[in-house]
């Protein structure tokens, strides 16, 4: 069998043809179909609210990201460890929760309008653009801190101390050049995700005014059934998604280390009392604006529980399997991915983010459909979805492990003749199991939460969690909704945990 | 549990075991609010279950218009039997589907227009209006309604029979002036909802003055709650009028208990229940005739397009309104 030295490579080569069969081949059963199809004036609209809004909520997130890092960048106070690693957890919140708790703080009887009402002042809404801004901020302005507060924190300690000594400048010296570099990669990574927004739009967009390009594919399949015209938006959005991931990669910063964020920088220019309250308050700021939504949603879920229908329990086991199923698959594909490494592999993991989901289970069920029947496939389909969708992540979250294992062990192994299969399962499975539990709980927690293509097709008795919400929002149970977050959160977290858990259980033996 | 025990207990069960599993399924795609508890589905699978020997089946897929393109992704595939909660806009687009079968009912029908089809069967209709509370804004034509500051919520026309209706309707009144009127009408609008009910629960929530609805909305709050606070506003211009039909579907394998189904429709049991549960006229009066309270505001003027030129129509109305709203 194999000749020559290294990991299986082959696996890798068939993952990378599978995601483009994906990606790309699923869009010509939708381009066959007779549609209306052509892009109108409205489409264009559509293109311009998803810029406009991408543009706002990255100007945002990292706009007002910059003072909290420098605060959390300078500060060291008890709980700071803490308020850091949460940081990383709205990358895991399912959008749907995170979208419920915003309403219960911003929606039409949430606390802001039950205080604006009290004053007399006018009600604001939450739909529309803004509404659109505030939830993409709210996701990404956690990301957008992390990236900014790693480049403060990568400025050498002793810089600080040189330019204290010196009576020197901290800001044109050694800030600003670094935010220089750091802010358009963050900026542009941020941006490329909210491209493809789905569900923000669809709850909280407000008509043809506000809707993106995914949503408007939502609309043309879900509502026209203008196959055709799906798919050339999500031509659209590739050739959009393509040029923002472009520039991100191209500016992108250093990867995120895992660790580092610990520690803070003893600085001598910000002592003053002024400083300290204004670091304070963007602290306390960007923490309650983070919590307390998030709290409202808690609470709320609490309180809805016994408002919860029967279909949930049939939901619940129906979205943990889709979720295990997908965990497995993107493990798979992300392993071979990785092992193959290069380009080839890189840009395989990459074409997800740009993919319409939509139009991928679109095109898969018009395949299938004259084989099998819609309501046969629906779930596995979904599966199927959210792994492609949650490759790029994990992939990311595993191909820095397997390239360390291979250059650390690598050569030995080679010299020992372990190839292939034999060296998968002695050397690297049990070196990266870390990483594989990390990457499997990371796509298990994003499949949970994701209301995607199963807004689609789901037949009777086939709603998962997410679904399930959205139904009980459009029929305003709000109470119900909200207990339904609950599950969901809690749900995503404990495979997360069981997964992450697994891969670290006996990691040094 | 001893073997003869368990032998009497299953001969015992056998008759209802074998009842609840040959029972036919009649599977019927409709719109959500048709199901409701307060809507006609239950009463209506309750009077059909009780005749047919057979289990109904309501599958949802959010409003009217989205039912058409659910059944056009299911394909040939689609479990449903009947798809009830078309209408008559949308009637040419689903024959040129091909994905319906004749079914050639002989009933005569109390519609106002003239309707002769074998494949879709009317169920009901009704004139679409701008409802609002008593003492609210009361605008008399689509014109004062730009000028007002009054707020509305509509509906999605590519999702939604409302929807689709109020965009017939002001092309009907207006001709080549209804894209201005849609953009006049743009600050008027608060939110377009994917389908009736969400509509109907924002006006209902206090989110809007108006809602685009029915003449015949007043009357469930008049007679299911005992409320007179709601009006349809008459309008100068005239109203939309729509009809409301359900058809079978070719690929079903359940041809005659569909056929049965359609014929059940015109029935008293069904049309009996349409004015008090969907608050839309029947599309044949019932012997008891139609509830007091029930016609609060007649239109003078009815404003129709046959399906074959609503269909016409359709597209480039569609388009007018979203181009509109999009700006």
């Amino acid at each position: 069998m194999a000749v020559g030295s290294g990991p299986p490579r082959l696996p890798g080569a068939l993952v990378a043809l599978l995601m483009a069969g994906l990606c790309l081949g699923t869009l010509i059963p939708l381009l066959l179909r007779t549609g209306e199809g052509g892009l109108v004036g409205a489409d264009w609209a559509a293109l311009r609210f998803t810029l406009v809004q991408a543009a706002l909520s990255a100007g945002l997130s990292v706009g007002l990201g910059v003072p909290v890092a420098r605060a959390l960048a300078r500060r060291r106070f008890p709980g700071r460890s803490a308020l850091v690693t949460l940081l990383g957890a709205p990358f895991v919140l399912p959008v749907i929760v995170a979208v419920l708790g915003l309403l219960a703080l911003f929606g039409r009887s949430g606390l802001v309008n039950e205080a604006l009402g009290l004053i007399g002042g006018p009600r604001m809404s939450v739909y529309g653009l803004h509404g659109v801004v505030l939830a993409h901020v709210f996701l990404n302005l956690p990301l957008a801190t992390r990236l900014i507060l790693q480049g403060w924190l990568d400025i050498p300690a002793e810089r600080f101390r040189l330019a204290a000594t010196l009576g020197a400048p901290i800001w044109p010296l050694l800030e600003w050049p670094m935010l220089r570099r750091i802010l358009p990669g963050a900026f542009a990574a941020i941006f490329a995700l909210c491209l493809t927004s789905f569900s923000v739009a669809l709850i909280l967009g407000g008509g043809p005014r506000a809707t993106t390009v995914e949503l408007a594919i939502y609309q043309a399949i879900r509502f026209e059934a203008d196959f055709a015209g799906a798919a050339q938006l999500a031509l659209l959005q590739y050739a959009i998604c393509g040029v923002a991931a472009g520039f991100a990669l191209w500016l992108s910063p250093p990867a995120l280390g895992g660790g580092g964020l610990g520690r803070s920088v003893e600085r001598w220019d910000a002592a003053g009392a002024g400083a300290r309250v204004m670091d304070a308050a963007w602290i306390g700021g960007a923490a309650l604006f983070l919590l307390l939504p998030l709290g409202l949603a808690v609470l709320r879920g609490v309180g809805g529980l016994s408002d919860l229908p029967v279909e949930t329990m049939g939901a619940a086991l129906r979205s943990v399997m889709v979720a295990v199923s997908a965990s497995v698959l993107t493990v798979g594909a992300a392993l071979a991915l990785a092992l193959r490494a290069g380009t080839l592999a890189q840009l395989a993991g990459a074409l997800p983010l740009a993919a319409s989901s939509l139009v991928l289970g679109t095109g898969l069920l018009l395949v299938l459909r004259s084989v099998v029947g819609l309501s046969a496939v629906a779930l596995p389909v979904t599966a199927l979805v959210d792994a492609v969708a949650s490759l790029p992540f994990a992939l990311r979250a595993l191909a820095p492990a397997v390239a360390e294992i291979e250059a650390r062990h690598g050569r030995l192994a080679d010299s020992l003749g372990l190839v292939g299969a034999r060296r998968l399962r002695v050397v690297i499975l049990p070196l990266a199991r870390p990483a594989l539990g990390f990457a499997g709980g990371l796509a298990a927690a994003l499949s949970m939460g994701n209301l995607g293509v199963i807004a689609l097709f789901a037949g009777p008795g086939q709603e998962t969690l997410p679904l399930l919400m959205a139904q009980l929002m459009g029929a305003y149970r709000m109470e119900a909704a909200a207990a339904t977050g609950l599950l969901i959160l809690a749900l995503a977290l404990l495979l997360f945990w069981i997964f992450d858990r697994g891969g670290r259980i006996d990691a040094s033996s | 549990m001893n073997p003869t025990r368990a032998a009497i207990f299953a001969l015992a069960a056998a008759p209802a075991l074998a009842q609840a599993q040959d029972a036919p399924v009649l599977t019927v795609l409709t719109y959500d609010s048709f199901t409701s508890e307060w809507g006609p589905g239950p009463a209506v699978e309750k009077a059909f279950e009780a005749e047919c020997g057979c289990d109904i089946r309501f599958v949802t897929a959010g409003d009217g218009a989205a039912l058409l393109a659910r059944l056009q992704l299911e394909g040939a595939t689609s479990e449903a039997d009947v798809v009830l909660g078309l209408d008559s806009n949308l009637v040419a687009a689903a024959r040129a589907t091909g994905l319906f079968a004749a079914h050639g009912t002989g009933a005569a029908l109390d519609l106002p227009v003239e309707w002769a089809d074998d494949t879709f069967v009317p169920f009901d209709w009704g004139w679409f209006a701008m409802v609002g509370k008593a003492g609210g804004p009361a605008p008399k034509s689509f014109r004062e309604l730009t000028e007002s500051d009054a707020t509305l919520v509509i509906e999605d026309p590519r999702s939604s029979t409302p929807g689709l209706g109020l965009v017939l309707w002001l092309d009907a009144a207006y001709g080549e002036e209804a894209p201005a009127i849609w953009d006049a009408l743009r600050d008027n609008i608060v939110t377009v909802t994917p389908g009736w009910s969400e509509a109907y629960n924002l006006f209902l929530e206090g989110e809007a003055d108006l809602v685009l609805s029915y003449t015949t909305s007043p009357a469930y709050h008049l007679i299911a709650e005992e409320d007179a606070g709601y009006v349809a506003l008459p309008f100068e211009e005239g109203h939309y009028l729509q009809v409301e039909v359900a058809a079978k579907v070719a690929s079903t394998d359940q041809p005659e208990l569909a056929d049965r189904f359609l014929d059940f429709m015109l029935g008293e049991g069904f049309q009996g229940v349409i004015p008090t549960t969907n608050w839309m006229y029947p599309a044949v009066t019932p012997a008891a005739g139609l509830p007091d309270g029930f016609e609060s505001m007649r239109p003078a003027t009815t404003l129709f397009f046959p399906p074959e030129e609503a269909e016409a129509r359709r597209g480039p109305a569609v388009e007018a309104w979203r181009t509109a709203l999009s700006q």
